[in-house]
């Protein structure tokens, strides 16, 4: 349609000629979900090619990372994906754990399994609320928000961190939770259920939602393997691949939990998908802390790259140099490489750790969902109006502090 | 699992033994080390053949091993999802050395295949669209390698008089701060000032008295 053969049966003039139109799609878009680049060739509403620029929050984190000590290293997983910043955390303490070995103690996993399903929550919340704002609702976000708020609360009282937690240690968790905790997260986990029904009645059967959204995007089993998706996007699809279950890391295989799949991969089955792993989320909360409640005991590892106990650092002065040691100079990890990837919210998170055997290591590359999920956008993409593009950017989950890096 | 693991190399390897330079299980993790030239080769026999069905491309990357004549490890990841299982493999080049892209293979390869050239400077052979990717528009250099300086070599600031941001040359109020963390009685390869009169084995020489 290049050459502007739309209909018009008279001569062609300069001003019919009808070419594709270039626009950019961000920097600035309340829709672009961050700081997202797109460069769209729209033929009128129609989407012909959708080229990404990311990078405008490309941080060099991997660069800072080779000279910095490992523990240094944990704070800059919270600054990755923001909105659920433990589950990041957790993916580097499993790569430093299996390198050096540490056994993790059965309380410190439990609660590492309870945060990474409140991390979860967080970002689902999120994600289904201003995906919904995207295609035109303002009330979900309000009500997401608010709950988002008091799961962040029980982030403040566990790490004393709003979002960037660095919570999960090397060896364990940094502090133990008290009780009062624990009954507080039960409490909300009771309540939450009803929360989520009312965002449910609001959505799922809503005209406008559903017409927004479902046929919209569709990702086909091919489309999973040429791309690399991982997470929800695999879900949604009919696929049932859960690292929770397939690949199981800390103590997730003597959880009792379902693994939602859509049937059609659209952006509504993702949808659906996102609600369902809530509920489940809380299942997995709720046990965990029947658990918590019998578990007892020490949460982190006692040992080399762990700190000693405020006790016998008061009396002990080889605690006392070991926790001096081990705050400047770091613990050592044992030369060699590992991968080793968790189910983040958004798909599979995965660090791959070169150590050579110093304090800071030698090479750590990040590997985000998200980077994977938006290089398919041009695929996705191409044929759809432009209006679906914040619809599709909405339900990949895209968060540019992972993809950039 | 590493029975598996090591079953499955023995596999690869019988299979395709002018692709595959040796192999080894570490950490309950497959390697396998292929020469540049085989790499296209071997991803698509690990795609299609049904005992090993590595469909997903996970990861690629790469590792700056300064003072190796092969200077580069471009490190891929692949999973299976079907048959459970993950693999790693390895490709040693020269900085000079251009790698065969695998986008034909798997197109999720092209933004990983683009950030290694971004980060390190290794060129791909065949790949379609071979830009940066993650750094500023009209960057040079190539960040991740060891050779270059963390803060850079060029930083922006709004200038209020041209009303545009502008590029100078990094300027640092204090010197970067390089903590030196290793102990000298654990395997410093240094010799500290006042040391340097002691033979190896402790002793220490009449003369240098």
């Amino acid at each position: 349609m290049m050459d502007g053969s739309k209909g018009f049966e008279d001569a062609l003039t300069g001003e019919q000629k009808i070419r594709n139109f270039n626009i950019n799609f961000g920097p600035q878009h309340p829709a672009a979900h961050g700081v997202l680049r797109l460069v769209l060739e729209l033929d009128g509403e129609i989407v012909e090619r959708c080229d990404p620029h990311i990078g405008l929050l490309h941080r060099g984190t991997e660069k800072l990372m080779e000279s910095r000590t490992y523990l240094q290293n944990l704070p800059y997983f919270d600054r990755l994906d923001y909105v659920a910043p433990m589950n990041q955390e957790h993916a580097w303490c499993l790569a430093i754990e299996k390198l050096t070995g540490v056994e993790v103690p059965r309380r410190a996993s439990l609660i590492r399994v309870l945060y990474s399903e409140i991390g979860r929550v967080l970002n689902h919340l999120l994600n289904v609320t201003t995906q919904a704002m995207d295609v035109g609702a303002l009330t979900p976000p309000l009500w997401g928000f608010e709950e988002r708020e008091k799961l962040m609360i029980f982030y403040e009282r566990a790490c004393g961190a709003r979002l960037h937690a660095a919570y999960f240690r090397p060896g364990g968790v940094h502090q133990d939770l008290p009780d009062a905790l624990l009954d507080d997260i039960e409490q909300w986990a009771h309540e939450f259920p009803a929360v989520l029904a009312d965002i449910d009645g609001l959505l799922t059967e809503n005209r406008i939602f559903k017409q927004r959204n479902a046929d919209i995007g569709v990702v086909t089993e091919d489309d999973i393997l040429e791309y690399g998706f991982s997470g929800v996007m695999v879900r949604g699809s009919g696929l049932a691949w859960d690292l929770r279950r397939s690949q199981p890391y800390e103590c997730y295989d003597e959880f009792d939990f379902q693994i939602p799949v859509g049937k059609n991969g659209d952006c509504y089955d993702r949808y659906l998908v996102r609600m369902e792993e809530m509920r489940q989320s809380v299942s997995i909360i709720k046990q965990a802390i029947a658990k918590l409640r019998e578990a007892t005991g020490d949460v982190l590892a006692r040992g080399k790259i762990t700190p000693p106990s405020r006790t016998d650092m008061k009396t002990s002065m080889e605690s006392l140099i070991h926790h001096f040691k081990l705050y400047t100079e770091g613990f050592h990890v044992p030369a060699g490489e590992v991968y080793c990837a968790v189910e983040a919210p958004k798909g599979e998170f995965g660090v791959y750790l070169v150590a050579d055997g110093s304090n800071k290591p030698y090479r750590a590359k990040i590997r985000a969902p998200g980077f994977l999920h938006l290089q398919a956008m041009d695929h996705i993409s191409r044929g759809h109006q432009l209006a679906d593009v914040a619809a599709i950017i909405g339900t990949m989950d895209v968060v540019f502090g992972e993809i950039d890096r | 699992m590493s029975e598996a693991l090591n079953e499955l190399g023995a596999y690869i390897e019988a299979k395709r033994p002018n692709c595959v330079l040796s192999w080894d299980v570490s950490h309950g993790e497959l390697n396998v080390d292929v020469t540049p030239n085989n790499i296209v080769g071997l991803v698509e026999f690990l795609k299609n053949d049904a005992t090993c069905r590595f469909s997903s491309l996970v990861d690629i990357t790469a590792v700056d091993y300064t003072g190796r004549a092969k200077r580069f490890d471009v490190v891929y990841h692949f999973l299976s999802m079907y048959q459970n299982q993950r693999i790693r493999l390895r490709v040693s080049v020269r900085e000079d050395a251009m790698v065969p892209s695998i986008t034909s293979v798997h197109p999720s390869a092209d933004w990983f295949e683009r950030e290694v050239f971004d980060m390190f400077g290794i060129l791909f052979s065949g790949h379609p669209d071979l830009r940066r990717i993650l750094t500023d528009y009209g960057f040079r250099g190539y960040p991740l390698r060891k050779d270059f300086p963390t803060t850079g070599y060029t930083e922006v600031r709004y200038d209020e008089a041209q009303k545009r941001v502008v590029y100078e040359p990094v300027s640092l109020v204090q010197e970067y701060r390089q903590f030196d963390f290793m102990s000298p009685w654990e395997g410093a390869e240094y010799i500290l000032p006042g040391d340097d009169k002691v033979a190896p084995d402790g002793h220490v020489s009449k003369d240098a008295k």
